[in-house]
């Protein structure tokens, strides 16, 4: 049974990182974070049925940054797309040193 | 810790001898107070002087379309320094700056009576303080006093003060009076500390400082480039001579542990004849002589040192401090009498500077020129005689050179004086130096005539003036010591001792003759024939104020009765023989005797010496009569309107070009290296280029680097954290 949780969420955190590393729309890549994130709760859920109510404590505190995240980081592509008319990250290098 | 028992049981302690440091202070406090009011004076002095503003009005009036000669050795006829006036401490100085000296004189002679009245072989060492104590080396700040240092002390505060006295009419109208006694006082403190020393050290420090006041006199018109550059050319010369000197001292620390005199005689005597430590030490302590003396290699500076002032020349460049290397010599004598090759060396450098000088000066125009060569002739001769150990010898002529050489230079001022006063009156700017602008000043100057004569007999060596007896005395030692004797048998390079005594002998023979010749010359171009000053300055030649005038007479006097002080064994008529042979012998006695070997008892035969004596006195009298045979003074013209000298007096007249091959072998290679390599090449090029700038760029490029991986894109950062998680991971989970 842990196996097969274990794996399922290894292929959704492995989906999220080539989401995020190949994708350029910025609300794309904002979806793959929220994959891996839920993959990793689906971990802590799956260990959770072994190692006590720990891992459930976890996942609570895991949905509540990601909603704060989520308002924040939808905020930021939101003001961006004001300013660029565009979220395609290839055209957003203002850090550039 | 020896002489410091015997110093407390000396048989000079508590007599006039524990005043031995106040023979140097003296001059000292002179030092301070003629440089307080020069200091004083000179910040008083601004451009609204009203004193110097009178002045200048008085005496700017160049003659119109006269030019200013391009070279002024004298550097005594810039316009702009002439403002005439006295300065306005002058009475004070005036006092203060010779009577230094006169004290000082007299204390040293109150001494010298109370050290004839004593039998001293050792000398009296007065430690003040532990100067250098530093692990086994403890350098003291002592003072000696003993025979040789007395001789040279009554020289140089005795023909000091002399000098000092003319000074007052001579320079009574330089705004820079005060300033010239402070140095000239400073100057005797620095001479007497050199020879009053009682360690290497001690006598370094006199020695620096003597040149250190050469340097400050020979630039004291600093004003004018040549003048300056002559006086720094006289200070680098010496550092060359100076690092000679001190790498003897490191040696005899090295070897010794001591460098105070007895502590090195003494353990310089426990080795053996010859050794080689002993040899390179006189060879470096000879560097120094030769730096300071002016010997072949190091000359060079002592003809330019006469853009000093005329009593400078007089008093540094020709009575004491360029004796110091002859004082050097003798005050190692126990190190040089050990090491016969080093002495060999010093001889014949000594012969070939006194030939070489000697031919320069037969055709110079200058007066002080003429005067300078020939110093650089007669140190040649002293060093002959400290060469084969005749250290009386050597001592004898310096004394007698101090006598008849102070005085040529002194009269040469006031003929310089005079010159130069009748050409400031009609505001000619020709050369008041220049021996071709003199002639037939013997009837508007018979006293400085006369007085210029005695010292020219004497130091051409005519009898019974100063300079036979002691030219005599070197040329009978050098021709004994060729013979048999310890010097003799050690060989320089291959060549036997003894030839290259009977070189040296010859050498001197030569100059000998060369030296009646040249001086001859002088006096005839100077003051016979007809004069050439020109006709609108001849009324004002007149001699110089008897303040310049008395100094002349007592050297006059001691110039033509200076040889009584050591009057050969074969003339006991004259009356008492060798005082001072007897008075150095507790210093040197042993050191001649050691080099001297069996020359110095083998019966000389009364004939032999004699026929040395005749050749002598032949070669002087020829070369007078030569001089006075050949030489035309009728028909010299002025400089201005003088032929130019061709073939071998070109030459002659150019020094022999040394000047220009030191200059093309030494000086312009190490200008042009210091500034291509040393300048260019390392400071530019690798501490600045390479090392500050180098790191700068080394450190901006590392700076690009990283501002290229900044790009802006997040793919490529997340690109970077992906690959550092897994390689992280890998890492941790692999291991």
């Amino acid at each position: 049974m842990l196996a097969e949780s274990l794996a399922l969420s290894a292929v959704l955190f492995s989906i999220g990182v080539v989401g995020v590393l190949t994708r350029r729309n910025a609300i794309i890549i904002f979806m793959c974070v929220e994959l891996m994130l839920n993959a990793v709760n689906l971990t802590f859920i799956a260990f959770s049925r072994f190692y006590g109510a720990t891992g459930q404590v976890f996942v609570v505190f895991v949905m509540t940054v990601a909603a704060a995240e989520a308002a924040v980081g939808l905020a930021i592509i939101i003001s961006i797309f004001r300013h660029k008319q565009t979220v395609n990250l290839q055209n957003i290098n203002l850090m550039k040193g | 810790m020896l002489l410091q028992v015997a110093a407390v049981t000396h048989p000079l302690s508590g007599s006039i001898a524990d005043w031995v440091w106040l023979l140097p202070i003296l001059p000292l406090a002179g030092f301070v107070i003629n440089g307080a009011i020069s200091l004083v004076s000179a910040a008083r002095i601004g451009p609204h002087d009203p004193d110097m503003h009178a002045a200048g009005v008085d005496h700017h009036e160049p003659a119109a379309g006269s030019e200013l000669p391009k070279h002024e050795i004298d550097g005594h006829q810039d316009p702009d320094r002439h403002v005439a006036t006295r300065h306005s401490h002058a009475g004070i100085v005036s006092i203060v700056g010779p009577l230094v000296l006169g004290l000082s004189f007299v204390l040293a002679f109150a001494m010298f009576l109370a050290m004839r009245g004593v039998d001293m072989s050792t000398p009296v060492v007065q430690t003040y303080f532990s100067w250098m104590p530093v692990g086994s080396l403890s350098i003291d700040a002592a003072l000696q006093l003993d025979q040789l240092s007395m001789v040279m002390v009554l020289v140089i505060t005795g023909v000091g003060t002399l000098i000092h006295i003319f000074s007052i009419g001579y320079m009574r109208e330089d705004p820079g009076y005060p300033r010239y006694f402070a140095y000239l006082n400073l100057f005797v403190f620095f001479m007497l500390v050199l020879v009053l020393g009682a360690n290497y050290p001690v006598l370094f420090v006199g020695w620096e400082g003597v040149g250190l006041c050469s340097y400050l006199l020979i630039g004291f018109w600093f004003s004018e480039k040549a003048n300056a550059d002559a006086g720094k050319k006289a200070f680098i010369v010496n550092r060359i001579g100076d690092f000679g000197f001190l790498i003897a001292m490191f040696m005899m620390f090295a070897s010794f542990g001591a460098l105070d005199f007895a502590g090195v005689n003494a353990a310089a005597a426990t080795l053996p004849m010859g050794a080689a430590l002993l040899t390179a030490i006189c060879l470096f302590l000879f560097l120094g002589c030769a730096g300071k003396s002016a010997q072949i290699p190091l000359y060079v500076w002592l003809p330019d040192a006469m853009a000093g002032p005329t009593p400078v020349s007089a008093l540094i460049h020709a009575a004491t401090m360029v004796t110091a290397g002859v004082y050097l010599v003798v005050r190692s004598s126990v190190l040089f009498s050990l090491a016969p090759v080093a002495s060999l060396v010093v001889a014949l450098v000594g012969a070939i500077t006194a030939i070489f000088a000697a031919t320069i000066g037969l055709k110079q125009w200058d007066i002080k020129k003429v005067l300078a060569y020939s110093t650089v002739s007669q140190l040649g001769y002293m060093f002959i005689a400290v060469g084969v150990g005749a250290y009386t010898a050597g001592v004898f002529h310096l004394v007698t050179h101090a006598f008849f050489k102070a005085l040529l230079f002194l009269g040469a001022g006031s003929v310089i004086f005079a010159m130069h006063a009748a050409y400031h009156h009609t505001h000619n700017h020709d050369d008041a130096q220049d021996m071709r602008n003199m002639g037939g000043l013997r009837k508007h100057m018979p006293l400085t005539w006369g007085l210029m004569w005695a010292a020219t007999l004497a130091i051409a060596g005519i009898p019974f003036f100063a300079g036979f007896f002691s030219k005599d005395e070197i040329l009978a030692a050098t021709f004994f010591r060729a013979g048999h004797s310890a010097i003799g048998d050690a060989s320089l390079l291959g060549i036997p001792g003894s030839t290259i005594l009977y070189i040296v002998y010859i050498l001197a023979v030569a100059s000998a003759l060369l030296t009646a010749i040249y001086m001859t010359r002088m006096m005839i171009y100077t003051f016979h024939g007809p004069n050439r000053t020109g006709d609108a300055e001849r009324p004002h030649l007149r001699e110089a104020p008897w303040v310049m005038t008395a100094p002349l007479v007592v050297l006059g006097v001691l110039s033509v009765f200076g040889g009584w002080l050591n009057l050969p064994v074969l003339l006991p008529a004259l009356g008492p023989v060798g005082l001072m042979e007897h008075w150095l012998d507790p210093v040197v006695g042993e050191s001649s005797a050691r080099l001297a070997g069996d020359a110095a008892h083998a019966a000389h035969s009364v004939s032999t010496e004699l026929m040395l004596i005749g050749i002598a006195v032949l070669v002087a009298g020829g070369g007078m009569v030569l001089a006075f045979a050949r030489l035309k003074p009728e028909r010299l013209v002025p400089k201005a309107q003088s032929p130019a000298e061709e073939g071998f007096e070109l030459v002659l007249a150019n020094k022999y070009y040394v000047d220009e091959a030191y200059d093309a072998a030494i000086v312009n290679p190490t200008v042009q290296i210091s500034r291509s390599v040393l300048w260019k090449g390392i400071d530019a090029g690798l501490i600045d280029g390479l090392m500050v700038n180098g790191s700068a760029a080394l450190m901006r490029g590392f700076g690009w680097v990283g501002s290229r991986l900044q790009s802006g894109a997040v793919g490529t950062y997340a690109w970077v954290l992906v690959v550092g998680v897994i390689a992280v991971l890998g890492a941790v989970t692999l291991r």
